[in-house]
């Protein structure tokens, strides 16, 4: 009789799960569910619109154009950022070519530059321009370096002994580049061109400024001009449809491996390649690429500021739409990156296939294109939460859901640094779970937060899409005023606007550049 | 008869000199190993013989042919060096069965058939063949890279310390295995390492490397008897060093008067003797006495540290089987078999 009660005592309380795990789980949850919304919404429209609507709305010649030009957009720009950017990243990081470090800086400098200001930037270079031709042409120049960033830092984690040892087993050195090196940096650029086919299907715009149709301007076209909520609905479908054809074909194409680095030792440093008499034709490359990616857009911008000289400086609205875009941009950026922590804290110290489940709905959620995003959190807000339409709240859930992975990113490679003894020695020192983790890991984690803050601060101030059909009445950003302005075809007075938004942006982009370095050791 | 030659090779990292001035020549179908202490400039060397780095000064002769020198060089391709890296060096994305066949020009099934039957040779499961390398241990990660610098069959096999993450039972086995199959295919072959034992047991030439120049290149035993200094003989094994008066083939050292093999030499010289050639008994003999000092239980043997008695009062260790353990304070005689190696 004793013996049960005794057990009774010792076995009270017991969690299946400690108890900080099972809070930030909670949230994490309620988060990746948050998240989950705009596709969620894209579901219910299909399903709410019914068969006959929708097959109607669907195929039509209208979708059918539509859908050639993006297809036509996506096959050709990818596959020349992928040629160009493993050129570079060749080129800049193994070989002997003058002034590698600054033409590997200057391959992820376009980054700064919003992709609609490169589109208006050719605009006022080869004011006729449009099409296919310049779509393909401004994207590539837009987002080669979301390529050249994880292709260039693959090529510096490369084991160079194993090149060494193809060498050995009589492959010639294209041979051993094509066996070796190529699948190795094969996972590199799978991400690098999935996210790059994301951007291609979500941007507004760069491809309205140069009259080029993708579902993304014809759902923002039917939007704007005659809340045809339903026709807009179908056409988010097909947008949603062709993101999941290009997530399932990344990951077909990625496989499920990872490639470990066996064996031990530091790996040694890699040996760079004699261009010889090749070293300067070949500048020719990165110097012609920089010219279309920077060079037009600077020269753009400095003819329309020297133009409209001091006129376009209009002082108070230009202030103004700074002071809200920073303002837009902490808030969201912080947001984003506290969203993340509980599901980046997970992945690392709880990583099982749970975890994995959660982290895989976030990537999706964010790889909604901004405009299907928005048209969710309108419509929901004008339907059931009518006090949220246009506030503060819903923008910056919209930013949370599409920039979340950028924080969590770096957030994870942070927390992983921290030694989980630390939160263990917390808690036998007598903190609770929860006081543990705030004590230890995440102030250790603290400047991975900040680069968090940082990343997602980048993508929100240069946001377009989402934020035009969000924001609160009476907002202007910089992006917000940029677009209005040169939409009149005042490009002088949108000039100012562009540069804010260049020179915030610097210091951001160099951040990824260092980031990307130090993620390969460096 | 040499097949390979290595003529004054030199090769700087910044202001550390990893090789300085090594001369080797070996010959066909021969065994060399070469040994020295972590750092010392084996894998360099290793890495200029294949082909992965470039000499600054020296040459490489290899069958007759010059390899490399300061004119220029014979890449690594076209050399036919098979090389087993220090960690294996597997091809992470490839499974064990295409590691294997990496080098070959044959058919699908040529290269499965080849690599199935180089599995058996080193002695691994061919269940293993399609698994990847990171599901395999570091020891049967080594034995895979081998099987692959065989496929080729290749002129010369360079194995860079390939037994050093098997356990001690395995490592003879695979050493045994690898000698077998390297001798039946006529390989000549350079092993590097730094295991003395594993050097002297594998080589029919074994050169004894320090701060990247050859100390001594000789047979294993010729080595390991007349070692050229103190520092060498210490490497390859227990060495006691005395100090000694040499005149007309004897010794005067603190272990009595000893022969040593050197008829000409007369002068203060250092002698050498192994502890084999030592015994010790119990009763004070009239030649050499000494106390027995710390004794460390090591398993079969004792390490047993014996003053002598006298000027000085040298001293040095001994592993006395446990049948004889002595105690510490005991008082004992010494005597020695055999010549002392006197160091000129
Ligand atoms: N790539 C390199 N850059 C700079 N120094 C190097 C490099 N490779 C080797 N060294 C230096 O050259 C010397 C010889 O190195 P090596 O790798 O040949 O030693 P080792 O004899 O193979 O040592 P171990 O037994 O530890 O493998 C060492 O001092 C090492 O620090
Ligand atoms: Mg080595």
């Amino acid at each position: 009789m004793s013996a049960t009660t005794d057990t009774r005592v010792l076995t009270a309380p017991r969690y299946r799960l400690p108890a900080a795990s099972s809070w930030t789980l909670t949230i994490a949850v309620v988060v990746a569910l948050l998240a989950l919304l705009p596709l969620g919404f894209v579901l219910w429209a299909a399903f709410a619109t019914g068969w006959d609507t929708a097959v109607q709305l669907i195929f039509r010649e209208r979708v059918g154009d539509l859908m050639v030009d993006t297809i036509l957009l996506v096959l050709l720009t990818i596959p020349i950022c992928t040629l160009l950017s493993v050129t570079l990243a060749w080129l800049t990081e193994r070989t002997d070519l003058p002034g590698a470090r600054l033409w590997s800086w200057l391959c992820v400098a376009p980054l700064a530059v919003p992709a609609f200001v490169h589109s208006y930037a050719w605009v006022g270079f080869w004011p006729g321009i449009h099409g296919l031709g310049a779509g393909v042409a401004i994207s590539v120049v837009a987002y080669f370096p979301f390529l050249y960033l994880p292709v260039s830092a693959a090529f510096r984690m490369l084991d160079p002994a194993l090149e060494d040892q193809a060498a050995s087993l009589g492959l010639a050195p294209f041979a051993v580049f094509r066996r070796v090196v190529l699948p190795q940096l094969r996972l590199a650029i799978c991400g690098g061109t999935l996210l790059i086919g994301l951007h291609l299907l979500a941007e507004y715009g760069l491809y309205a400024m140069i009259r080029f149709d993708t579902f993304t301007t014809a759902i923002i076209d039917q939007f704007q001009s005659t809340y045809n909520g339903v026709a807009a609905y179908m056409l988010a479908l097909v947008l949603v449809l062709c993101c999941f054809v290009l997530l399932g074909v990344e990951a077909g194409l990625r496989g499920s491996r990872r490639y470990a680095r066996l064996g031990s030792g530091v790996a040694r440093r890699t040996r760079v390649a004699r261009l010889g008499r090749w070293k300067y034709p070949l500048l020719i490359l990165p110097l012609v690429t920089a010219a279309f990616s920077l060079g037009i857009p600077a020269l753009t911008l400095g003819h329309w500021l020297v133009a409209g000289g001091a006129a376009i400086w209009r002082m108070d609205e230009i202030g103004l739409a700074l002071g809200q875009t920073l303002v837009i941009c902490l808030i969201g950026g912080f947001a984003t990156t506290a969203a993340a922590v509980p599901i980046a804290w997970l992945s690392v110290r709880r990583a099982n296939r749970s975890s994995r489940f959660l982290e895989g709905c976030y990537y999706l959620a964010s790889s909604m294109p901004g405009v299907v995003v928005a048209l969710a959190l309108v419509t929901v807000t004008v339907r059931v939460l009518l006090p949220f339409y246009q506030t503060l709240a819903t923008i910056v859930l919209a930013y949370v859901i599409m920039f979340l992975p950028r924080a969590l990113v770096s957030l994870r490679a942070s927390i992983a640094q921290v030694p989980v003894e630390l939160e263990q020695a917390a808690a036998s020192l007598g903190r609770s779970p929860g006081n543990a983790l705030w004590s230890t890991t995440v102030r250790l984690a603290a400047p991975g937060a900040a680069a968090g803050v940082a990343l997602s601060s980048l993508g929100i101030m240069n946001e377009l899409t989402a934020t035009q059909m969000l924001a609160p009445n009476g907002t202007r950003t910089l992006a917000m005023a940029f677009w209005a302005l040169s939409s009149e075809i005042d490009y002088a007075g949108a000039a100012p606007y562009a540069v804010l938004m260049v020179l915030f942006s610097l210091p951001l982009t160099w951040l990824l550049h260092h980031q990307s370095k130090k993620i390969a050791g460096r | 008869m040499t097949f390979l030659k290595l003529n004054s090779l030199r090769k700087h990292y910044g202001a550390v000199a990893a090789l300085d001035g090594v001369d080797l020549s070996v010959a066909p179908g021969s065994r060399s190993a070469i040994v020295g202490p972590s750092g010392c400039g084996k894998t360099t060397l290793l890495r200029l013989i294949a082909g992965f780095d470039v000499p600054e000064a020296g040459t490489i002769l290899l069958d007759g042919e010059v390899v490399a020198d300061a004119q220029g060089q014979v890449p690594a391709h076209l050399r036919n060096i098979g090389i087993v890296a220090q960690d294996g060096c597997l091809f992470p994305h490839l499974t064990v069965a295409d590691n294997i066949g990496f080098g070959l020009k044959t058919s699908r099934e040529a290269k499965q058939a080849r690599a199935a039957e180089l599995m058996e040779m080193v002695g691994l499961d061919n269940a293993m063949l399609s698994r990847k390398p990171d599901q395999l241990s570091g020891g049967q990660q080594q034995r895979v890279a081998l099987a692959r610098a065989l496929a080729r069959k290749p002129r010369l096999m360079l194995l860079d310390e390939p037994f050093s993450a098997l356990d001690t039972g395995l490592r003879a086995a695979t050493r045994k295995s690898v000698a077998d199959v390297l001798s039946a295919a006529g390989i000549t072959t350079i092993l590097v390492t730094h295991d003395q034992q594993e050097a002297l047991a594998f080589a029919d030439q074994l050169a004894v490397m320090r701060a990247g120049r050859f100390a001594q290149v000789g047979a294993p035993r010729d080595v390991y008897a007349r070692p050229v200094d103190a520092a060498t003989a210490a490497f390859l094994g227990e060495a006691i060093v005395l100090p000694a008066t040499v005149k007309a083939g004897q010794a005067q050292s603190p272990l009595g008067l000893l022969p040593v093999d050197e008829r000409d030499f007369e002068g203060q010289a250092s002698i050498l003797l192994r502890p084999e050639q030592i015994s010790v008994d119990r009763a004070e003999g009239l030649k050499a006495n000494g106390t027995v000092g710390e004794v460390a239980f090591g398993g079969s043997t004792c390490d047993t540290r014996v003053t002598l008695d006298g000027a000085g009062a040298f001293s040095f260790r001994l592993d006395i089987p446990n049948r004889d353990m002595l105690l510490k304070g005991d008082r004992i005689a010494i005597s020695v078999s055999g010549k002392a190696h006197v160091f000129r």
